[in-house]
């Protein structure tokens, strides 16, 4: 018993005092015995044939090990990096699949493409070695924009991918949409673009690979969001590993936001490099290596339109999107444009007819997959955007024109017309909670003063709605998806009563070792501080499919519910034969078993003793020990959901945006643990923020070159640019897993985008400007104001 | 060639020999095993490299190791109470309790930074707060929760120097 911290509450976490004080075990804090250091070569330029490699000068450098080469992987038999997702046009064609080869062979795809690895006795001579490989390229135009990529006579990446198109996509009715469209009172058309985005996790990427050959095993540390997964692709899929032989570990990972979830090239070349060399091999990525190696998200362009009835009611909503795949096909690639995005089109509103097209398609840039969001925000940024427009253009308030459209809380389970169904939900609620902790209605008074500094100052909104929780496994089976999708907790309760779970979800600034432990001490009544939770290593941890799409409670959290169920339910038996009861009369409540009626009892202690003391024990029908294990597959994704409203101020002498007042009223569903989720829902804003003011991936067209290829040249958010933010929850409760969670990890960055731009749109309004494209800098904004006909001073 | 330094660091004389190109954050994650530093960039813009050398903080991995020499240096693993002990520094307690971080990446050098700025000037605002916290970036937090614990720890720093 003792100290029971469980659903609701907001204990400290766990995890904080190893960080607090230096002790965190990142990989690049990691030091093996006799380890050698490796450094990738990577090209320089966007597109070229690799001629050839001369390897002798680096060979011949200090210190140097080896110098492996695509060459090398090839003469080994090694797969390519393979992609988790395949996508079919509508015809049922299958998406164009090109080799992703771990180490570039024939020609380099993008700016940091590998061509080889060098291993030195240190990372000094190493990256010295590295200095005189002599590669020798043709160089090739590159493409890196998907509007000039489709176009005739474009660069093309791959021999046998016409246009450089990967899959022609589409979801929706498109007849139901263009008969919806010829009724139509008023059509509102918007052209937009969903900027690149550089996760920028704090901690760069880092490996170690170690092989023994006296038992020829392997062991990689990574920074991975799923460690089981990068087990079973480079395994299985690309080094021919078998799984037992094999352990992958990702420690403290010093945040994903998604670009670490990802089997990368770097891992599989490291593993395969540690046997030939016989030595432990370690890398730790520069921040700018990571600018040209770590995936990037977004990268969308995008025609939308909206057919609304003289009422401002929504008829149809059709939508064509060039999406980005840069290079290759990273491991979720494809499936972030296509069904993590148009199927959230209908947002929160009753649209009876959506169609969506998505070209899906290759350029000379760093591969591009799933980024915090990943698909909804894209969804949302152009529904959002649309409603402002459409309301403005029929001269409806943008708050109304969403009321009248949005689903009724009554109407839910609400099915959409793309695929997926919404359990539960409260937009109106949420709309209305955010009106009210946003003080809408003194904005004017608020705006009045600005514009008597000389600034403007905009309101903008956000009602969204995302699929997280990553998802039934026969769903995502039919959209593509080449893995399942459950999640697996183990509990073994020790014969002392203190509980470990190992949980196949990865913790890397989410609080999964405070939030599972509140589950766990909640359900069996055992203190908080007895409850210890593993992740991240495929030894310990049975499997699991890791942390992504705001998973780990909604599915994960599920597995280990059902797990603690089975521990309990094994409990009862144990307390019925100590008790000498029927095991239908065992009741367990607040961490004791007691027979129904009567004041005999056995706590959880005594029972979990007995399962490993089994003196007196019918060993005949019941096994000794107690440790449970569930794996859960959801039955549907979860659907969070909210409100969020932006206020900013422009002045129009330098075009400067400042985030004034930011509000977001959020349905996650059941707040397990609500500091965490505070937390979690701020730094999510954050991200959404940058990417609508700040952050931008700028490439060179024709050299192909990352112009942003730093923190010197892409603006990341920091304290200052930030207010106080007010988030609140209002929840409904998902119909379908255990706990009515629905996952919080992406909402902020969902929502955020979206109210910033319709903020900064609206602060602009009077001047005629219609639509600002993500990031809204003080260059775009500045000169946005110079073209705009009405004179700034007259206001 | 190697030079010899000689320093103070978290208190205690330490004597190392090192090249004269390296790096302090180096220096203290390779050669002293000191891996609480975090080195996060290589442009000097992400402050999970702050250490405080004769008490101000400065970005180690911007600083070559002889500076060091004669110098006192303490990093993150120098703020808790006596050797051995678990007492940790009031800011420390302070962005525990406001849940000042989440991946902990940034958070020793968002520490180091946040002491530096409490010392510096007793009665810090937010705006303070959030302008002394320019050279230090955090992806997870969103920044909030790592603002109000540098007030309420510059708030307890300040109570115990009282005392
Ligand atoms: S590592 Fe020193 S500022 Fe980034
Ligand atoms: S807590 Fe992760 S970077 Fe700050």
């Amino acid at each position: 018993m003792g100290n029971v911290i469980g659903i609701g509450a907001a204990p400290k976490r766990k995890e904080d005092q190893r960080f607090l004080t230096g002790r965190g075990n990142y990989v690049s804090d990691i030091k093996r015995p006799g380890m050698a250091a490796g450094v990738f070569v990577r090209s320089p330029h966007g597109h070229a044939v690799l001629r050839g490699i001369d390897k002798s000068a680096a060979l011949a450098s200090p210190g140097v090990i080896a110098v492996l080469t695509g060459e090398d992987a090839a003469a080994d038999k090694l797969g390519s990096l393979p992609c988790g997702w395949g996508i079919s046009d509508a015809k049922g064609v299958p998406m164009k699949e090109p080799p992703f080869p771990m180490l570039a062979q024939g020609k380099v795809r993008f700016v940091g493409d590998m061509v080889a690895f060098v291993i030195a006795e240190t990372p000094d001579q190493a990256e010295a070695a590295a200095e005189l490989l002599a590669v020798d390229y043709e160089v090739l135009p590159s493409v890196v924009s998907v509007l000039e990529a489709v176009r005739p006579g474009a660069p093309q990446l791959f021999d046998d991918v016409p246009n450089n198109i990967c899959c022609d996509w589409e979801l929706g009715d498109k007849a139901a949409v263009e008969a919806a469209f010829k009724k139509a009172a008023h059509v509102a058309k918007l052209s937009l673009v969903n900027n690149r985005l550089i996760g920028n996790p704090m901690e760069p990427r880092a490996a170690i690979a170690e092989y023994e050959p006296g038992t020829d095993r392997f062991t990689l540390w990574t920074t991975s969001q799923f460690p089981h997964v990068v087990r079973f692709l480079m395994g299985a899929l690309v080094l021919n590993i078998p799984q037992h032989k094999l352990r992958v570990v990702a420690p403290d990972v010093g945040g994903g936001f998604g670009v670490k979830q990802f089997h990368y090239g770097e891992e599989a070349v490291i593993t395969w490099a540690a046997k030939r060399v016989k030595r432990p091999v370690k890398w730790v990525a520069s921040r700018s290596e990571g600018y040209v190696s770590d995936r990037h998200g977004r990268d969308h362009v995008t025609e939308a339109e909206l057919a609304l009835d003289e009422t401002g009611k929504f008829l149809a909503f059709r939508v064509n999107t060039l999406a980005n795949m840069g290079g290759y096909l990273s491991t979720f690639g494809p499936n972030i444009p296509t069904n993590l995005y148009a199927p959230l089109l209908g947002g929160v509103y009753t649209t009876p007819a959506i169609y969506c097209n998505v070209k899906v398609v290759f350029t000379n840039t760093v591969p591009v997959d799933a980024y915090r969001g990943a698909g909804r925000p894209e969804a949302t940024f152009v529904l959002e955007r649309m409603v402002d427009v459409a309301a403005s253009e029929m001269g409806i308030d943008r708050v109304e024109i969403r009321r009248r459209n949005m689903i009724p809380k009554e109407a839910y389970p609400y099915q959409t017309p793309v695929l997926v169904q919404y359990d539960s939900g409260d937009p109106m609620g949420c709309l209305d909670g955010a009106l009210v902790a946003a003080d809408v209605k003194n904005f004017g008074i608020r705006k009045a003063a600005s514009a008597s500094k000389g600034k403007f100052r905009g309101l903008g909104y956000s009602t969204y709605v995302e699929a997280c929780g990553l998802a039934p496994s026969r769903f995502a089976g039919r959209l593509g998806a080449r893995g399942g999708l459950y999640e697996s907790a183990t509990v073994r309760v020790h014969p002392t009563g203190q509980v470990t779970v190992m949980i196949g979800t990865h913790n890397h600034g989410q609080g999964h070792e405070t939030t599972f432990a509140q589950i766990v001490s909640e359900k069996l009544g055992v203190s908080f501080e007895n409850v210890d939770i593993v992740f991240g290593d495929t030894d310990r941890v049975q499997f699991g499919m890791g942390t992504y799409g705001s998973r780990s409670l909604v599915v994960g959290g599920a597995a280990l519910s059902k797990a603690t169920d089975k521990v309990i339910a094994k409990g009862k038996k144990i307390a019925a034969h100590l008790l000498e009861a029927a095991e239908v009369d065992i009741q367990f409540e607040a961490g004791n078993f007691s027979v129904a009626g009567t004041d005999r009892t056995k706590s959880f202690e005594e029972i979990a003793g007995a399962a490993y003391v089994p003196h007196n024990y019918p060993l005949e029908v019941l096994e000794p020990g107690l440790e449970e294990q569930a794996y859960y597959d959801p039955v549907n994704f979860t659907y969070p959901g909210g409100c969020h409203i932006a206020e900013v101020e422009v002045d129009p002498e330098t075009g400067t945006v400042t985030l004034v007042n930011y509000t977001a009223v959020d349905d996650v569903g059941t707040v397990i643990n609500p500091m965490i989720v505070e937390g979690q829902l701020h730094g999510g804003i954050v991200q959404g923020v940058g990417q609508a003011l700040f952050e931008n991936a700028v490439y060179d067209e024709g050299s192909g070159q990352l112009l942003s290829g730093s923190l010197m040249d892409y603006c990341m958010p920091r304290a200052d640019h930030m207010p106080m933010m007010k988030v609140a929850t209002h929840s409904t409760l998902c119909t379908h897993t255990p706990m009515g969670v629905k996952g919080c990890g992406e909402v902020g960055t969902i929502g955020s985008p979206a109210a910033v731009i319709n903020a900064v749109v609206d602060a602009l309004s009077h001047l005629g400007v219609t639509h600002v494209d993500m990031p809204a800098t003080p260059n775009r904004i500045w000169r946005l104001l110079q073209n705009a006909s009405l004179p700034v001073a007259a206001e | 060639m190697t030079v010899q330094i000689s320093f103070t660091l978290n208190g205690r004389p330490t004597t190392v020999e090192a090249e004269p190109a390296t790096l302090v954050a180096e220096l203290l994650r390779e050669q002293l095993h000191l891996t609480g530093t975090h080195i996060g960039c290589d442009t000097s813009q992400c402050g999970a490299c702050v250490v405080h050398l004769d008490g101000l903080p400065v970005k180690s991995c911007t600083l070559l190791a002889p500076a060091l020499d004669g110098a006192t240096l303490l990093t993150i693993e120098g703020l808790l109470g006596a050797p051995g002990s678990n007492q940790m520094h009031p800011m420390q307690e302070a962005f525990r309790e406001h849940h000042g971080l989440q991946c902990g990446f940034c958070t020793p050098g968002m520490l180091m930074t946040a002491i530096a700025l409490a010392a510096e000037k007793p009665d810090l605002t937010e705006a303070d707060v959030r302008h002394g916290l320019e050279g230090n970036i955090c992806r997870c937090t969103g920044y909030q929760n790592i603002v109000i614990s540098v007030m309420a720890g510059a708030a307890a720093m300040n109570a115990a120097k009282g005392e």
